[in-house]
C-alpha cells in the first residue's frame, strides 16, 4: 500500500488561523478588562465629586442646617467600589492601573472618614466608624476572615462605616494612619473603633457589642 | 509574572483550538465531496459479504439486529450471517437458534473469551472477499450495506469502510446527549476519512476486505477495544479506511450516567493504551495525518479535559471552602450570597473566549454531522444535553482512564 502525503501548507494555514483567533480572544479579553477599569475610574470620579460636594456643604454649615448635609449613600458606594477593586485585583491583568486606583480609593476613604466624623460630631448623624487594616504583602488568613465578618456587620448596621486599608501600601496618607495608630508592629488584622486598637481576628459577637457601644456613646440607639 | 501552569494551560488551549480549526478547514476544503443519498442505489456488481454478529448476553436485542440484516437492500444470496454466541448466560443462544434453519445463517457457540475471540472464530470460517462485523446491540439501516459497498466499487484501493453510527430511539437526557455526540462523531469521522486518518473501525457494520485479516492477522484483545487496534494496525500498514457518512446503523447507547461512564472509560482507556502500543507511529511523516494529526489530537483532548477538570475542581473546592469558612464565621447570610450580583463581576477573560470558540465549532460540527448522516438540518436541542452531560461527566472518565493507565488497571467490558 502507498504512503500518504501530508499537506504541510494546510497545517501552517490552520496554525495561522488559530493564532489569529488567539490574538482576537486576547484583544477581546483586554478590551473588556479595560472597560471594567474605566468603570472603576468612573465610580471613583463620582465618589470624589460626592465627597467634594459634601465637604463644600460642610463648609457652608454655618449658613445651612444639618439636614442639608448628605453622605449616607456614599458609604455604600465606597463599599461597592472596594469590592470591585478587590475582584479586579484577582481577575484583571492591568496591575499598575489597579494599584493607582487602590491608592485613590484609600484617599477617598480617608477623606470620607474625616468628613463623616466631623458631620457626625456636629450634626449627631447615626454613624459608628471602624478602621480596618489588613495586609496583602504576606499571607493573612485572618484578614480574609475579618473582611467577611465586617461585610456582615455592615449589612447588619446601616449606620456603620467600615474603612479598610492595606497597611503595606506605598501611600503617605495611609502610612500616616499606620503611624498614628501605631500598627506597624501589631498583629494584623487591626481594627480601630472609637480610638481603641484591636489586634488579631475579632468575631461577630465581640464586634457587635463594641459597635453598639459606639452608637450609644454618640447618644444614638441603633434600631436593628 | 506568568506561571508555568498558565503557560501549559495556554499551550493546551491553543492546540485544542488548532484541532477544531483543522476540522473546520478540512470541511471547507472538502464540503463539495460530501454526498448524502436519500434513495435506493444500485451497484454494477454485488460482491458476497459475510456479516459476523458476536453476541454476549444480548437476548433482548439480537432478534432486531438479525432481522435488520435480512431487511438490507442487498441480494440475500450474497450475504452470509455468522451468529457467534460468546458464552452467554442469558437466552441469547436460544434466540439465535431460531435463525439456524435459514440457508445463509451459521451459528456458533463458544466459551466466553471476549468480543475479539468471537470475531476471530467467525473470521476462521469466512469465505467471501468482504466481511463486516455487526454488534448485537445495533440495527442496520436497509440501505447501509449497499452504500458502504458502493465505496469499494468506486474506490477499489479501499480496505475498510465504516458507516455513520446514530443513536437508536433515545428516550432520556443521557441518550439524547449521546445522540448529539454521535452526530459529532459522524462529522469527525468524515473529516478523518478525508485526511486518511481514521483511528477506529467500529463494531456496527464496518466492512473490510478479507485481505486485511489475511495479511495483518486476526483481531486482538487490545485493551477491550479491538476495533481501534485493527484500525491502528491498518494505518500502520497503509491500508486505507474510509467513512461512508450516509450509510447509517442505529445503536443502543447507555441509558444511565454510570453505564455511560463505564463504556467511555473503556473506550478512552483503549485509545490511550492503543496509542501507547502504537507510539512508534507517532509523528512519523510516512504514516500521514494519522500519525501527525489524529493521535496527537486525541492526546491534546485528554490533556485539555484533564486541565479543565483540574481547574474546575480547584475553583469549586475553593468556593466551597470559602462558603464553609463564611458560614462558620457569620452563619448563613443570604445577603452575602445573592444580593450582590453585578454584571461587573462576570468574567470575560481569555480562557472564556477561547473556550467559547471551541464550543461554537463543536456546535457547528454536531449540526453538520447530523446533516451528513441523516440529511436533516436544524439546531437540535440535544446539543444542550450534550454540553451539560458531557461537560460534567466526561472529565471523570478522562481522569480515571489516565489513572487506570498509570496503574495498569484495565476496565471491564460493562
Amino acid at each position: 500500500m502507498s504512503e500518504q502525503k501530508i499537506d504541510w501548507q494546510k497545517y501552517l494555514i490552520v496554525f495561522c488561523i488559530t493564532a489569529l483567533l488567539f490574538i482576537t480572544a486576547g484583544y477581546l479579553s483586554n478590551h473588556f478588562s479595560n472597560k471594567k477599569i474605566s468603570q472603576l475610574k468612573d465610580i471613583q470620579d463620582k465618589i470624589s465629586i460626592d465627597i467634594l460636594s459634601s465637604e463644600t456643604q460642610f463648609s457652608l454649615l454655618s449658613e445651612l442646617s444639618c439636614k442639608n448635609v448628605s453622605g449616607s449613600l456614599l458609604s455604600g458606594e465606597l463599599d461597592n467600589l472596594g469590592r470591585k477593586l478587590e475582584w479586579g485585583d484577582e481577575n484583571l491583568s492591568d496591575n499598575e492601573t489597579l494599584l493607582y486606583l487602590k491608592k485613590y480609593y484609600f484617599l477617598l476613604e480617608i477623606k470620607d472618614y474625616l468628613l463623616m466624623k466631623r458631620i457626625s460630631a456636629r450634626c449627631g448623624t447615626k454613624a459608628a466608624f471602624v478602621l480596618y487594616f489588613y495586609t496583602t504583602l504576606e499571607e493573612c488568613d485572618a484578614c480574609g476572615k475579618q473582611g467577611i465578618v465586617l461585610s456582615t456587620l455592615r449589612d447588619q448596621y446601616p449606620g456603620l462605616r467600615v474603612y479598610s486599608f492595606d497597611s503595606g501600601i506605598d501611600l503617605s496618607a495611609v502610612q500616616a494612619m499606620v503611624q498614628i495608630y501605631k500598627i506597624k508592629d501589631a498583629e494584623l488584622p487591626v481594627l480601630v473603633i472609637d480610638d481603641d486598637l484591636l489586634t488579631g481576628f475579632r468575631g461577630v459577637e465581640e464586634l457587635s457589642e463594641l459597635i453598639e457601644k459606639s452608637f450609644k456613646l454618640q447618644g444614638i440607639e441603633e434600631s436593628l | 509574572m506568568v506561571s508555568p501552569g498558565d503557560i501549559i494551560l495556554n499551550i493546551v488551549l491553543f492546540f485544542s483550538v488548532y484541532v477544531q480549526v483543522f476540522f473546520l478547514v478540512t470541511f471547507i476544503e472538502n464540503r463539495k465531496k460530501i454526498i448524502v443519498r436519500n434513495g435506493k442505489i444500485k451497484l454494477k456488481d454485488y460482491p458476497a459479504v459475510t456479516i459476523i454478529v458476536p453476541c454476549w448476553n444480548e437476548a433482548d436485542t439480537i432478534q432486531a439486529t438479525v432481522r435488520s440484516i435480512f431487511d438490507l437492500n442487498y441480494p440475500l444470496d450474497k450475504i452470509s450471517v455468522f451468529l457467534v454466541d460468546d458464552g452467554s448466560t442469558d437466552g441469547t443462544w436460544n434466540s439465535i437458534q431460531k435463525f439456524s434453519q435459514r440457508q445463509n445463517v451459521r451459528i456458533f457457540r463458544k466459551t466466553n473469551g471476549g468480543k475479539h475471540t468471537a470475531l476471530n472464530l467467525g473470521l476462521l470460517h469466512v469465505q467471501t472477499d468482504f466481511l463486516a462485523c455487526l454488534d448485537a446491540d445495533s440495527v442496520a439501516h436497509p440501505e447501509s450495506l449497499i452504500r458502504l459497498m458502493s465505496w469499494f466499487e468506486n474506490y477499489p484501493h479501499l480496505m475498510a469502510v465504516m458507516p455513520s453510527i446514530v443513536v437508536k430511539n433515545p428516550s432520556n437526557i443521557i441518550e439524547n446527549a449521546q445522540r448529539a455526540e454521535y452526530y459529532l462523531g459522524v462529522f469527525i469521522k468524515r473529516m478523518l476519512g478525508f485526511l486518511g486518518a481514521i483511528y477506529v473501525t467500529p463494531g456496527p457494520l464496518t466492512v473490510f476486505r478479507k485481505k486485511v485479516f489475511d495479511d495483518l492477522g486476526p483481531y486482538r484483545h487490545a485493551h477491550n477495544t479491538e476495533d481501534m487496534e485493527i484500525a491502528c494496525r491498518m494505518q500502520k500498514h497503509h491500508y486505507p479506511i474510509e467513512h461512508c457518512n450516509d450509510a447509517y446503523v442505529y445503536t443502543e447507547v447507555p441509558s444511565t450516567i454510570y453505564q455511560l461512564y463505564r463504556q467511555r472509560l473503556r473506550w478512552l482507556y483503549g485509545f490511550i493504551n492503543n496509542t501507547i502500543d502504537y507510539r512508534s507511529v507517532l509523528f512519523k511523516k510516512k504514516y500521514g495525518n494519522f500519525s501527525i494529526f489524529t493521535l496527537p489530537a486525541g492526546i491534546i483532548s485528554i490533556l485539555a479535559v484533564s486541565f479543565f477538570l483540574g481547574n474546575a475542581v480547584y475553583n469549586f473546592a475553593e468556593f466551597i471552602s470559602s462558603k464553609i469558612s463564611e458560614f462558620s464565621l457569620v452563619g448563613f447570610n443570604l445577603a452575602n450570597t445573592f444580593s450582590k450580583f453585578d454584571f461587573f463581576f462576570v468574567k470575560f477573560n481569555f480562557i472564556i473566549f477561547t473556550t467559547l470558540i471551541i464550543y461554537v465549532v463543536i456546535t457547528f460540527c454536531i449540526i453538520f454531522g447530523r446533516r451528513m448522516a441523516l440529511g436533516k438540518g436544524g439546531l437540535p436541542l440535544d446539543i444542550v444535553y450534550f454540553f451539560s452531560v458531557f461537560g460534567i461527566v466526561a472529565p471523570f472518565w478522562f481522569i480515571k482512564a489516565v489513572y487506570n493507565t498509570i496503574l495498569a488497571r484495565a476496565p471491564g467490558w460493562r
